[in-house]
């Protein structure tokens, strides 16, 4: 009987060959990769690549277990490491009773309650009681941080033991009988709750973490009615950790989650644990902030109300809330986000869980920009009279635009998508201006003259998750860090836990992981593609190359030279093969992929350049051009959800719906298909875009054929069939070697400018966000 | 001679009278059914008599003026209300009122448990950090046409804020007068203060 069961493909080299199907590939590692590999001693370094599990633990645990247990029971170190015991949870650790994939001779036999399973080598307890399907209540393990054990309340028995162990930091053996209903377990459990509600305040009705609270929900189950404790409870000095985290400490039970997770995910080393005992705090040594993109997620780590988030304090309680899964727009990551409103407002957003794109976590501003929707909104059409917008009725508006774009040479329009347009709306923008005999369009992001003829060139082609897998990667004029924090943090785990080399060619940014500046010019590019600079070296005797190139540089004048020179480093370092595409081309906007998807790029017989023949622009969200770059006598449509810099320039003004508001298509940098769901009505006489274009088309004589949702989404179908295909991800297939074009132009020696100048403000819900106006002015230029 | 009355009484009933209950007390059988030849055989002599003689006596009449004449004599029970008034518990929920504590400092902490428990769903908050960073409402609403008062929502009060104070008499000439805000509810809760904290100390025991 052999325990196979299911399969959780990790992320793994994906096959790139002509079909274009998404299948795992067999790779050495392939067979190996469920649970608990990298324990039974899996060789070679790509089992190192998939190892997560790091230094963290090693020392006394790993060498303590080792002589207790034997050699085999786990090595920490080269090759394999408790890493895969992290790694099982992560990636391939099933839910609550579900059952896990390995082969048979990597498992054990443990009987929990009773019950026989058989779980993975390596397993700790707590895991194994999962796999049976007993839930056992902890507050420091999470199994996204190292094992802490500190918490104590994980406590089990165990025949032959004389105490009760820590079931999150006792591996599981062969042939153990864990109890956990015991009245020893319960004895147990209840002294744990009562030392650790000794110096909580109960003071839940002020909390915000009331009604969704860790400690509160097992008090409930092990706390008692009243207290033995009559001396005086402890209290502890609030920290400042900045505008976003609001800290009451004494509230803390020291499980350690917040600083385990600022050093090992964050990668910032600015909590840590200051006094023993009663006297033990969480801290930051000195006053200082704690300056990191996914500091946010302490509030969702924290198992009670010590860190909660400051914007929203005070404002809403865990029940009234009503949650719409949806899907950050924020960058071009994608993260998977569940939207929490209460009536016409949104309340707070937090992360999905999605292991694919953003694991648990996301960024602090697509988490706190959401004060941004109740501001500056757009909520009637407006038209400008006198150089004063005034309100106007909608029919009176779509046929004032209608009678200006019908007046205009189809080689003097313009359309601009915004960085937050869904593809639906993208799709009518592009049929109606075709229609009218314009093809000069683009979206925000890409320059004017992109090209999107071949998918893996502006893709991350290597995925997201994928690129934990890499042993070397070369940034190119790329801040990973501000452009995509979790990118950055999934590039964090190949450097922690197989010893990733990173080069950065570009301007210098604090990474929050180890890495090589190597300069910030064109010359090292050059040199690396000639193969001389040492980093070409590193590259090519990688197994599993990437390079990172931002979306920045197709801001340069010499971007093909540079984009060429990149594709000369793909090829020489095998980055581009069979089983591995490490070629990765990093967008900055949400609705850059599904627009060069659906070919949003100007036509071949649009006019490049000179901005000054413009006579009727097109501006749907797109706020980058300021008004100075639109000509004076040119008419100008700002259709979009809020009042932001082109919008002041609109002649007239088309008020959209934001991504909270619809149900938008959009597309992650990685290729992966995703939608937004409505979670709050649309405000004042607002509409769906698509639907506005539409209403357009039809007043301008060029009526479009599609009158619904799915209608839009049929023709999606027809041009980007990928669009349609909602939660996958559709890789790309890259160009053979043989058939790159030549180089065009040469490489011009300006250094790498920033794409993003500040990471908390880069579109228009985030610049009318008050907490992000908080955040720039803390954390300065982060 | 009864079945003389009897028989009168249901010819009342058929003019429209409306004695049909107490003919019906008379007889055992059904008012509209005749009673049949063993009934009035079967009849108690003794019980006939009886009631020949009260009725001959008129004595029901004179034990009805005697209670009359009993409680005209007797304290009275009825009250003058709106200058007088009956007793009321403790207990009694009537008007809701927000209470302050003897700083003058509210002591709604913004909780929502009484939002929450609230069956009528008559209880709206919103809440935000104050000034000086403690948790405040800075919207208290109940809808008094809503409210069932069942007095869920003082129960819930962690701090004794909400509670549902003696005063019953709160009519208003319009629905939009009872749509209670908190700064109503502080004024009752100021005016009604002393009353509302004696209960509160004389209840304190059972709660």
């Amino acid at each position: 009987m052999a325990p196979r069961c299911r399969r959780y493909p990790l992320p793994l080299p994906r096959s790139s060959t002509g079909s274009g199907s998404r299948r795992f590939i067999s790779s050495p590692v392939d067979s190996s990769v469920a649970a608990g590999s990298g324990v039974a001693g899996a060789k070679g370094s790509t089992s190192k690549a998939l190892n997560s599990g790091v230094a963290w633990y090693a020392g006394i645990r790993g060498k303590l277990y080792e002589r207790k247990y034997g050699s085999d029971f786990y090595k920490w170190g080269s090759g394999a490491s408790l890493g895969g015991v992290r790694h099982a949870r992560v990636a391939s650790m099933p839910a609550v009773g579900a059952k896990f994939d390995a082969k048979p001779e990597d498992c054990i036999e443990v009987s929990v309650d009773g019950k026989d399973v058989t779980v993975a080598k390596g397993m700790t307890v707590l895991q194994a009681c999962e796999v049976a399907g007993v839930d056992i209540p902890r507050f420091c393990y999470h199994p996204r941080l190292s094992i802490a054990g500190n918490c104590r309340m994980c406590l089990v028995e165990v025949e032959k033991t004389p105490k009760p162990v820590a079931s999150c930091a006792m591996p599981a053996l062969p042939g153990m009988k864990i109890k956990t209903t015991t009245p020893l377990v319960k004895k147990a459990r209840e002294g744990v709750m009562e030392f650790l509600l000794i110096n909580h305040p109960l003071d839940c009705p002020i909390c915000d973490q009331g009604g969704e609270c860790d400690l509160q929900d097992q008090s409930m189950v092990y706390g008692s009615d009243r207290g033995r404790f009559i001396e005086a409870k402890r209290s502890v000095t609030d920290k400042n950790l900045g505008p976003l985290v609001k800290t009451v400490m004494t509230r803390c039970i020291q499980c350690t989650r917040c600083v385990r997770f600022a050093s090992e995910i964050a990668g910032v080393q600015d909590l840590g644990v200051l006094g023993r005992g009663g006297a033990e705090e969480i801290g930051t040594y000195v006053e200082k902030l704690m300056v990191s993109e996914l500091s946010g997620n302490v509030i969702d780590i924290c198992p009670v109300g010590a860190l909660t988030s400051k914007p929203s304090a005070f404002t809403v309680r865990s029940w009234e809330l009503k949650s719409t899964e949806s899907v950050d727009v924020s960058d071009a990551i994608g993260a998977n986000i569940r939207v929490d409103s209460r009536g016409p407002e949104v309340m707070r957003v937090i992360p999905r869980l999605n292991e694919e794109v953003n694991e648990e976590w996301i960024s602090d501003k697509a988490r706190f920009a959401y004060d941004g929707l109740k501001r500056q909104r757009l909520n009637e059409p407006l038209i400008r009279r006198e150089g004063q917008l005034e309100p106007i009725s909608w029919p009176q508006a779509l046929k004032t635009v209608a009678e200006a774009a019908l007046k205009v040479n189809p080689d003097e329009m313009a359309a601009i998508a915004g960085k937050l347009s869904d593809a639906e709306s993208m799709m009518a923008l592009k049929d109606f201006m075709n229609r009218l005999g314009c093809e000069r369009l683009w979206v925000e992001g890409n320059s004017e003259d992109t090209v999107a003829d071949l998918r893996s060139n502006y893709l991350v082609n290597s995925t997201i998750a994928g690129l934990e897998n890499t042993d070397a990667c070369l940034l190119v004029g790329t801040e990973l860090r501000i452009e995509a924090p979790l990118l950055n943090h999934r590039l964090r785990k190949a450097v922690r836990n197989s010893r990733a080399k990173v080069g950065v060619i570009g301007p210098e940014t604090e990474l929050h992981l180890k890495a090589e500046h190597l300069g910030n010019s064109t010359d090292i590019l050059a040199s690396i593609a000639e193969g001389k600079h040492p980093f070409a070296q590193t590259l090519s005797s990688a197994k599993f190359p990437t390079i990172i190139v931002g979306s920045g540089v197709l801001q340069r004048s010499d971007k093909e030279a540079v984009l060429a020179a990149v594709q000369t480093i793909a090829h020489k370092a095998n980055v581009i093969r069979e089983d591995w595409n490490g070629y990765n081309f990093l967008l900055l906007n949400a609705a850059q992929a599904a627009g060069l998807d659906l070919g949003f790029v100007p036509g071949s017989r649009a006019p490049v350049g000179d901005k000054k023949s413009i006579k009727f622009l097109y501006l749907l969200g797109a706020d980058d051009l300021t008004p100075e770059d639109i000509p004076a006598d040119a008419f100008v449509v700002y259709q979009g959800h809020h009042g932001d810099r082109s919008a002041y320039r609109a002649d007239v003004i088309l008020p959209g719906v934001a991504y909270t508001e619809k149900e938008g298509t959009y597309e992650n940098t990685e290729g992966r298909t995703q939608q937004t769901s409505p979670a709050v009505p649309t405000v004042g006489d607002a509409r769906d875009d698509w639907k506005i274009i539409r209403a357009l088309s039809e007043i301008a004589g060029v009526k479009l054929p599609y009158d619904t949702l799915n209608g839009v989404r049929a023709r999606m179908l027809a041009v980007a069939p990928n669009l349609f295909r909602v939660d996958e991800l559709e890789p790309a297939t890259p160009l053979p070697k043989e058939s790159l074009p030549e180089t065009k132009g040469k490489l011009d020696s300006s250094p790498f400018k920033r794409a993003v100048e500040n990471f908390y403000m880069t579109d228009p819900i985030s610049r009318a966000s008050k907490t992000m106006a908080q955040c720039t002015a803390a954390y300065g230029r982060s | 001679m009864l079945r003389v009355a009897s028989r009168r009484l249901l010819q009342a009933e058929s003019a429209g009278f409306r004695w049909v209950a107490a003919s019906r007390d008379f007889h055992s059988t059904p008012a509209s059914a005749a009673p049949t030849p063993e009934a009035r055989e079967q009849k108690d002599w003794s019980a006939v008599l009886d009631k020949s003689m009260n009725t001959l006596f008129l004595t029901e009449l004179f034990r009805g003026m005697n209670l009359a004449l009993k409680h005209f004599f007797d304290k009275k029970v009825t009250i003058n209300y709106p200058f007088e008034k009956g007793p009321l518990s403790p207990r009694f929920r009537g008007e809701h009122a927000l209470r302050r504590y003897a700083t003058g400092e509210e002591r709604c902490i913004a909780c929502k448990l009484c939002e929450a428990v609230c069956p009528a769903q008559a209880i709206t908050i919103e809440a935000e950090a104050r000034e000086d960073g403690s948790r405040r409402t800075t919207r208290y609403d109940i809808d008094m046409t809503k409210c069932i008062y069942c007095g869920f929502c003082q129960e819930a009060c962690p701090v004794d804020a909400i509670v549902e104070g003696p005063n019953f008499e709160f009519v208003t000439e319009t629905h939009e007068e009872l749509l209670y805000d908190k700064e109503k509810l502080l004024q009752n809760g100021d005016r009604w203060e002393t009353e509302i904290a004696e209960n509160l100390r004389t209840e304190g025991l059972y709660r």
